[in-house]
């Protein structure tokens, strides 16, 4: 039987919007994915660190504050410097399309704007990770 | 009477036959409530005029707080506006000032509205972003530069440390030479509503409450124009709750306070008229106005009939208002304003003492000038423009609202003996209780939009292919943090060091034991302490508060 993917919603930052983040991660559970969320308040350390523990393969980040140039590089920065590039780094919220752009460009997963519906989340999941299920 | 209203309960029973069938649910509100294809006398009988809604400005002000309303006193157009530093905001409230605005609203930043200095670790990348960046008595003096504190109103969204933020701006005032008795504003200062929804919280519940109960003392002695606590379902809302959950949440959230202050030993009718709500409205009109209406009887009745307040200043729940954020659209932005004006519309015809109006841009970013210029004109062309402030509560009557006035109350009452079965509120929020419920409705909302049995123009349905986003964005300035990190620097070095650690250490002490920490937050304010080592002082004394996660 093919391995459930394991997915770590996390809030970085100070922000406490987490309105979207409990709604996607309810929905990915529902499509049957594992999901753990961190909570609110996490630095990207902490995040880091949780999706090694986790064994994860995806971190979904929920940034609604501004800060996202910040938070989704540094994120990605310590995964790689624990020997976890490989873990994807998806993320949404409030967050303008050149923005967007530059965190592709840096090797940032897809990101998700206001008016997502979740399953554009989980199809793209899906097909990132076609083994998984 | 109650002969005619059987008469017109049958004659509408032989009606409804003639009209077509539909399944149970298919009409209802934006927060599931039913709504009936008619409404007549006979659906809001049991009704009391004289009783459940009276004369406005009389008990129990179910048709507005004041007797002549809008005739008497415009709301306040009070734009919530804060970003970058403190020079840049002021440049923002000397704009909308300038442009017919008599409200202030100030917006901090994250790093300010969980008591943590602009060079916090945990800061990085939030400097100014969010909001305004406030670290010190020096940033205050900045915001307000040349604005008269003692003719503006300023309103400040502050809650966890908002002791020390209303600290800042007295002192800031002091410095103005304007007296603390003429100052006039709000702090939002509502810690409940931070566990339940907003989550920018410091301490935990039970010094949070205490640390309360001492600015509505000190409020009450020295600054008897500021409202000091906004009892707010504003971020309820827009978390994911339903019309209904943002009401009962709120005004148990007040009755809770009210609780706390009466234990304290304060006089209820020397703190109560001091505190005042802050709602949200969102899209369904008519249910928006039942809501604003439902809270207005329920206050007053709880007020006079449960904790005996004498006073009709104590009865009457003032409130702001703001335009659902949560309803906005990233897609064809322009359609917010439009949104936005209907909801701005509800607000004034619910009752509202003060309103923001939410600008179209901002699904992407804070908005810029035009945009904000843009929802201000949209508050002045409903008060100079449409008619609907000429007379009082127009809709009141009106045999739907009435009906969903007592729905509304209803379902708020409801939630009532749900948290008291638990304990109270505060106990309620340590089990997760209202956090859940609003997480529930959040969730099942969005399922309802994916499955298309909510329309969202321009989103799931009238979406436009290929669109491209057509409408400039505000960009904060990536050097504003080095630029706050510079300033704190030169204040630690240029202020006398030793008096601040005099100062924190009896605020530690005042903390400690029963003393009121507004004196020695004020001390140590003005000896240019800084927000981070203040509630940073006050957490090694109350400790800091984490939330179990869960969705």
């Amino acid at each position: 039987m093919a391995k459930k993917l394991r997915v770590l919603v996390a809030k970085p930052g100070l922000d406490g919007h987490d309105r979207g983040a409990k709604v996607v991660a309810r929905a990915l559970r529902d499509a049957g994915f594992e999901v753990i969320y961190t909570g609110l308040h996490q630095t990207p350390e902490m995040i880091a660190e949780a999706a090694l523990q986790e064994d994860v393969d995806v971190v979904g980040l929920s940034v609604l504050s501004g800060a996202h140039l910040t938070l989704f590089p540094e994120t990605m920065r310590l995964l790689k410097e624990k020997g976890a590039g490989d873990i994807l780094v998806f993320g949404g919220g409030i967050i303008p399309k050149e923005d967007m752009e530059e965190l592709s460009k840096q090797g940032c997963g897809r990101l998700f704007g206001p008016g997502t519906p979740t399953t554009d989340i989980v199809d793209y999941l899906r097909e990132k990770f076609p083994d998984r299920v | 009477m109650a002969d005619d209203l059987k008469k017109i309960a049958e004659e509408r029973q032989k009606w409804q036959q003639g009209v077509e069938q539909v399944e149970p649910g298919r009409f209802q509100t934006l927060s599931g409530v039913p709504v009936d294809v008619l409404y007549t006398p006979a659906e809001a009988a049991g009704l009391d005029y004289l009783r459940d809604l009276g004369l406005p400005g009389q008990y129990p002000f179910t048709r507005g707080v004041r007797n002549n309303m809008y005739r008497g006193r415009q709301w306040t157009m009070r734009e919530f506006s804060g970003f970058g530093t403190a020079k840049d905001t002021n440049g923002r409230y000397k704009f909308l000032l300038a442009h017919g605005e008599v409200g202030l609203s100030v917006a901090f930043d994250f790093p300010t509205l969980y008591g943590r200095d602009s060079d916090d670790t945990l800061a990085q990348g939030e400097v100014g972003k969010c909001g305004v960046a406030i670290a010190s008595l020096a940033d205050m003096e900045t915001l307000f530069d040349g604005i008269p504190l003692a003719d503006v109103s300023t309103s400040m969204t502050i809650n966890g440390p908002a002791a020390v933020v209303w600290a800042f701006y007295l002192a800031a005032a002091e410095k103005q030479g304007v007296p603390s008795e003429k100052l006039r504003g709000t702090i939002q200062n509502d810690i409940l509503k931070e566990y339940i929804a907003q989550k920018s919280w410091l301490f935990p519940p039970e010094p949070s409450m205490r640390v309360i109960t001492d600015i509505m003392a000190y409020a009450a002695k020295h600054v008897p124009k500021w409202n000091t606590i906004s009892i707010s379902g504003y971020h309820i809302r827009e978390a994911g709750s339903t019309a209904a959950q943002e009401l009962a949440f709120t005004l148990k959230d007040g009755l809770t306070y009210v609780e706390a202050g009466i234990k304290a030993g304060l006089d209820v009718d020397v703190f109560a008229p001091r505190l005042s709500y802050f709602f949200n409205s969102h899209l369904d009109f008519f249910e928006e106005i039942a809501k604003f209406r439902a809270a207005r009887r329920i206050w007053a009745r709880e007020m006079k009939e449960t904790f005996a307040a004498k006073k009709p200043e104590s009865w009457l729940l003032r409130f702001h208002t703001q335009t659902a954020g949560c309803s906005l659209t990233a897609q064809q932005p322009e359609n917010n304003i439009v949104r936005t004006a209907f909801q701005a519309l509800a607000a004034v015809m619910g009752g509202t003492q003060s309103l923001h109006t939410n600008s179209m841009d901002e699904t992407w970013a804070l908005p810029t000038e035009k945009a904000v210029l843009i929802a201000l004109r949209t508050q002045q062309l409903i008060a100079e423009e449409t008619g609907v402030t000429n007379t009082v509560d127009p809709l009141g009557g009106s045999y739907f609202v009435e009906a969903l006035t007592n729905e509304m109350e209803k379902q708020a009452y409801d939630y009532f003996r749900k948290i008291d079965a638990l304990g109270g509120m505060v106990k309620a929020i340590e089990h997760g209780f209202p956090q859940r419920e609003i997480a529930d409705a959040a969730y099942r909302y969005q399922k309802q939009v994916e499955q298309g049995r909510r329309t969202v123009v321009g989103v799931n349905k009238h979406a436009l292919e290929g669109e491209k986003l057509e409408i400039p964005l505000l960009r904060i300035d990536p050097t504003v943090e080095q630029e706050q990190h510079q300033r704190l620097a030169s204040l630690r070095g240029k202020r006398d060091s030793s008096k601040v650690q005099e100062c924190l250490a009896a605020l530690k002490a005042a903390c400690a034991g029963k003393d009121n920490v507004m004196y020695p937050i004020l001390e140590a304010v003005r000896a240019y302490a800084t927000l981070g080592e203040i509630c940073g002082t006050m957490k090694e004394v109350f400790g800091s508060y984490e939330e179990p996660p869960m969705f």
